[in-house]
C-alpha cells in the first residue's frame, strides 16, 4: 500500500476552501436565526442591518440600493447569487472547489453535495416569510451538517482530511468572533442589574444560535453573567465553536501535517496559532470589554486572515495562474468580510 | 375477469434492420429471449418510472457531460437505455480479434510514418495525404516509442449492416471517450434492474482502471522503478470531465491540470503541498495543439510549457503519443484495409464501410454524381458534425453540401448509407427499434488488451442515424456472454 501518495497543492487548497464555504454556509443560517431571534419590536431594521455590518458588506448592500430593512437583508443573503456572501454564492463556490475534488472526494459526499445545491441555490422568496425563514435556516444548517457527517464517515484520512479540517475550523473560528460581534454593543457597565438580567435573554440566544445554551449551562458558574458567555464563546476548552479550541484544533492538525507526512513550512503558521492563543488568554474577559470588545474581535479576524495567508503560503504557494486567480477571489471575499 | 398482460415486443418490428435483441444468432445461451421475458415481466410502466428513477440517479451523482453552446454550458446525462445490448461470445471473439488487429496495424503504421515511411515508398498510401495532413507531428519524427506503442488508448467505432455484418465506420487514435459509461452503466444496471441482470453470465468491465495504469506503468521511461502516472485533463470546463475524473480514481493517480505541472531542466514534476514530485506517465486528455505552449499553440493555458522538450529527452511518457491523430483521419480511413494487409499480411478481420475519397478524382466525380444516396462527412470534425446524409436531405440541403465538397473536395469523404442495426429500445411510445453503434476501447502498453463490450450509443430519435451524445444519442448497458 503506498501511504506516501503526495497531494496535489491545488487540491489542498480546494480543500481548505471547500470546507471553509461549507462552514460559512453552515453559520450564516446560525447568524440569520439569532437575528430573527433578537427582533426587536420597532428596531426590526436596525438588528438585520447589523448582519450586513458584521460581515462587512455594508457596501456591497449600499451599491444593490437596498431600503434598510429587514427584508432586503435576508434577501440580500439568501437569495442574492450575485452577492459573494450570500448562501447561494457560498455553496456555489464550495460546489466549485468540489468539483475540482472529484477524484479525491467520496462519490457520496459529492452526492450530497450535488442535491444540497441544488437545494439552496433554489430557494424562494416565500420560504424567507415568517415562521418559514426558521424552518429554511435550519434546513441549512441541517444540510451542511449532513455534509459534515457524510465527510467524517467516508473520506480518506490522508494529508487531504487535515486541509479540510484547517478550513473548516478557521473558518469556524472567525465565525464565532462574529456571532459575538453581533451583540457586543449590548454589554452593559456592571452595575446596572436590572438590564443586565434582561441582557441575558439576549445572551441565551447567542448561544443557542452557536449550538452551545445548554453546554453553557452545564458550566457557568451559579448567578452567571454576559462576561461569561463572552469567556465561553472565546476561551472555552471543550465547546465545539469556541475560538480557543478551534485554534488549539488546527495547531494540532498542522502538527499531524508536520509529524506524518513531513511537511516542513508550518512553522510560521504555529507561531501565528500562538500568537491568537497569547491573545484570548492574556487577559481576563472583563478587562477584554473594558478595552473595546469589537476591537479586540476585529483583531482578532485579522490574526485569523494572517493564519490563512500562512497556510496558503506554506502549502498552496506553489500554485498558479488559474487558481491564483481563484484563490485571490476566495481571500477577497473572506478578507472583505472581515 | 383480469387484464390481459401486454407484451410489450408485441408490437415491435425491427425490419428491414438486423435487431441486436430479437435477430437469431448462434450461441446465444437463451439470453436474449430470457431478457424479454424479464421485461416483460416488469411491464412498460414500472420500466418507465425505473428508468426515470435511474437517470436521476446520475444527475445527483454527477454523471454528465457538458453540452456547450453559444453562451451556456449546460450538464446534461449521456441518457441510459435499460434495455441492454447482448454480445454472444462468438460475436465478441471476432471483433476482439478485429480490434486488436487494427490497434497493431495503427501502431505499425504510425512507426513508419514516423521512421522509414516505407509505405509510401511503396505506394500504398499517398504521402501528401500523411505530411500534408494537419495531425502529422513532424516532431515525432525519429523519436521512439516504447514497445512501438504510439495508440496506447483507442477506440474503434463499429457498426452493423442489414445482414448483421460488423464494420469498421471509424478509428479514434487521439484521446477517445466514453469508457466511462460502459462501466457506470453497468452499475447502474444493477443497482436499478437488479431483476434484468441477475444470474446472467457476463463478461466483467470493471477492469478497465487497472489495465489502463498498468499499461501507463509499463510505458514510463526505463530505470524508473515505481511510476509516477498522472491523469491530465483540461479541467472542470471541459465536457468529458467525468470521465477524467472516472479514469484518475479507477486508475489511482491524481487528476492534474496543466497548472498543477512544471518543467525544470527537461524534467516534469507536480506542485503538491510537500513541494514538486517527479512524474513519469501522463495519460493526457488534453489534443496535441493544447499540450505545450512553447511547441504547438502558443495561447494554450491548458498546457505545459516544456512537456514536449520533456517527452523528447525521453524523461516522461506520454499517453497516447503525440501525432497519432494522422491515423485516425477520416482520409487514412478508407487506407485501413491496405494498411493492415501491408503490415501484417493478413486479411482485415473487420471490414471498411467503403469508402469514396474526394480529394482523389474518381471518388469525387462518383461522389457529386450519387450525392442523394451517400453520406458525406468532412474528414476534420468529430462528434458528428458536418455530416449530411444523402438519402434524407433535401435537395436544397443536397446543395449546399455538393458546393462545400466542390469548393474543398480534401477535405471530403462519401459512404453509402449502411441500414445499421437496431436496438429495441424504451420510448415514449413504447419499446421501439433504434439505431446504434459500437465503440470497444483497446489498451495497449506492452500488449493489447480490449475491453469486453464497449460503448453501444443509440439514437434516441426515430429513424435517427446520429448516436453521438452531443446530438442526441443516449446509451446501453453492453453484455458480453461467456464462453459456454
Amino acid at each position: 500500500m503506498n501511504r506516501e501518495a503526495p497531494l496535489l497543492a491545488r487540491y489542498a487548497e480546494g480543500l481548505f476552501w471547500m470546507a471553509r464555504y461549507l462552514e460559512r454556509v453552515e453559520n450564516l443560517a446560525r447568524l440569520v436565526d439569532v437575528t430573527q431571534t433578537f427582533e426587536s419590536p420597532g428596531r426590526e431594521a436596525e438588528s438585520w442591518y447589523a448582519l450586513v455590518r458584521i460581515n462587512a458588506d455594508e457596501e456591497g448592500f449600499a451599491k444593490r440600493k437596498l431600503p434598510l430593512e429587514a427584508g432586503a437583508v435576508k434577501e440580500f443573503y439568501l437569495l442574492d447569487h450575485e452577492n459573494g456572501t450570500s448562501v447561494p454564492a457560498s455553496i456555489e463556490a464550495a460546489r466549485t472547489n468540489a468539483r475540482q475534488l472529484r477524484p479525491l472526494i467520496s462519490t457520496e459526499m459529492w452526492m450530497h453535495m450535488n442535491m444540497f445545491h441544488r437545494d439552496l441555490i433554489s430557494i424562494q422568496p416565500e420560504d424567507l416569510e415568517g415562521d418559514r425563514l426558521s424552518r429554511l435556516c435550519a434546513r441549512i444548517k441541517e444540510g451542511v451538517q449532513t455534509l459534515t457527517g457524510i465527510t467524517e464517515g467516508t473520506f480518506f484520512r490522508d494529508q487531504g482530511w487535515f486541509f479540510y479540517q484547517l478550513g473548516r475550523l478557521i473558518e469556524r473560528a472567525d465565525q464565532t468572533t462574529r456571532l459575538l460581534d453581533i451583540r457586543y454593543h449590548l454589554l452593559v457597565p456592571v452595575g446596572l442589574e436590572e438590564r443586565r438580567v434582561a441582557e441575558l435573554t439576549q445572551w441565551g440566544g447567542v448561544l443557542r444560535a452557536a449550538a452551545g445554551y445548554h453546554a453553557f449551562r452545564r458550566v457557568a458558574p451559579p448567578g452567571f453573567t454576559p462576561e461569561d458567555v463572552v469567556a465561553f464563546l472565546l476561551t472555552d476548552t471543550a465547546f465545539p465553536r469556541s475560538v480557543l479550541l478551534c485554534i488549539s484544533q488546527m495547531e494540532w492538525h498542522l502538527g499531524q501535517l508536520r509529524s506524518t507526512y513531513g511537511l516542513r513550512g508550518t512553522v510560521p503558521a504555529l507561531e501565528r496559532v500562538e500568537e491568537i492563543r497569547s491573545a484570548l488568554l492574556a487577559r481576563a474577559v472583563p478587562e477584554l470589554i473594558a478595552d473595546g470588545l469589537h476591537e479586540f474581535l476585529d483583531a482578532l479576524q485579522r490574526d485569523l486572515i494572517m493564519l490563512a495567508g500562512e497556510i496558503g503560503t506554506a502549502f498552496f504557494r506553489d500554485w498558479r495562474p488559474l487558481a491564483a486567480e481563484q484563490s485571490q477571489t476566495q481571500s477577497a471575499s473572506l478578507q472583505k468580510a472581515s | 375477469m383480469t387484464d390481459p398482460i401486454v407484451d410489450p415486443f408485441d408490437d415491435y418490428d425491427a425490419a428491414p434492420y438486423f435487431c441486436e435483441l430479437t435477430a437469431a444468432r448462434q450461441g446465444d445461451a437463451g439470453t436474449p429471449a430470457l431478457l424479454r421475458s424479464r421485461i416483460a415481466a416488469i411491464g412498460l410502466d414500472a420500466l418507465r418510472a425505473r428508468a426515470a428513477a435511474a437517470e436521476n440517479d446520475l444527475i445527483n451523482l454527477g454523471i454528465t457531460f457538458t453540452v456547450y453552446s453559444e453562451a451556456t454550458a449546460i450538464d446534461r446525462i449521456l441518457p441510459f437505455d435499460c434495455i441492454p445490448r447482448i454480445l454472444t461470445a462468438a460475436e465478441w471473439r471476432k471483433l476482439e480479434a478485429g480490434v486488436r488487429q487494427r490497434v497493431t496495424a495503427i501502431n505499425a503504421f504510425l512507426h513508419d510514418i514516423y521512421h522509414e515511411r516505407k509505405l509510401v515508398k511503396d505506394g500504398i498510401v499517398p504521402g501528401d495525404l500523411i505530411f500534408g495532413n494537419s495531425n502529422y507531428r513532424p516532431e515525432m519524427e525519429d523519436f521512439p516509442v516504447r514497445f512501438g506503442t504510439y495508440v496506447h488508448i483507442c477506440g474503434i467505432d463499429i457498426v452493423r449492416d442489414q445482414a448483421g455484418d460488423f464494420c469498421v465506420l471509424e478509428d479514434n487514435a487521439r484521446t477517445p471517450s466514453g469508457v466511462s459509461y460502459v462501466v457506470e452503466n453497468r452499475h447502474l444496471m444493477h443497482r436499478a434492474f437488479p431483476d434484468l441482470i441477475a444470474g446472467m453470465r457476463l463478461r466483467p468491465v470493471d477492469d478497465y482502471g487497472r489495465r489502463l495504469r498498468q499499461a501507463m506503468t509499463e510505458i514510463a521511461p526505463e530505470g524508473v522503478d515505481d511510476p509516477q502516472v498522472v491523469l491530465l485533463s483540461p479541467g472542470i470546463y471541459n465536457s468529458a470531465y467525468f470521465e477524467h475524473v472516472f479514469l484518475s480514481r479507477e486508475m489511482g493517480v491524481p487528476l492534474v491540470e496543466g497548472a498543477d505541472l512544471i518543467v525544470e531542466d527537461d524534467k516534469v514534476f507536480m506542485r503538491t503541498t510537500g513541494g514538486r514530485r517527479p512524474v513519469h506517465t501522463i495519460y493526457r486528455r488534453i489534443s496535441d495543439d493544447f499540450l505545450d505552449p512553447t511547441v504547438f499553440r502558443p495561447e494554450s493555458m491548458l498546457g505545459v510549457p516544456g512537456l514536449i522538450g520533456a517527452w523528447r529527452k525521453g524523461n516522461v511518457a506520454l499517453a497516447n503519443a503525440v501525432g497519432t491523430g494522422v491515423a485516425d483521419d477520416k482520409a487514412i480511413y478508407a487506407y485501413m484495409p491496405r494498411i493492415i494487409r501491408y503490415y501484417l499480411d493478413e486479411d482485415p478481420i473487420l471490414v471498411n464501410v467503403p469508402t469514396h475519397i474526394c480529394r482523389e478524382a474518381e471518388g469525387l466525380a462518383y461522389t457529386l454524381e450519387h450525392m442523394d444516396e451517400l453520406v458525406t462527412k468532412p474528414v476534420g470534425e468529430s462528434g458528428g458534425y458536418g455530416i449530411t446524409i444523402g438519402p434524407r436531405a433535401t435537395k436544397a440541403e443536397l446543395d449546399i453540401a455538393r458546393e462545400r465538397i466542390r469548393k474543398d473536395p480534401t477535405n471530403w469523404i462519401s459512404q453509402p448509407m449502411i441500414g445499421l442495426s437496431v436496438a429495441p429500445t424504451l420510448t415514449d411510445q413504447g419499446i421501439r427499434p433504434r439505431h446504434l453503434d459500437l465503440r470497444p476501447f483497446a489498451v495497449t502498453g506492452k500488449e493489447t488488451w480490449v475491453l469486453p463490450g464497449g460503448l453501444s450509443r443509440v439514437a434516441l430519435k426515430e429513424g435517427s442515424l446520429v448516436v453521438n451524445s452531443s446530438q442526441g444519442g443516449g446509451s446501453k448497458d453492453t453484455w458480453v456472454l461467456v464462453e459456454e
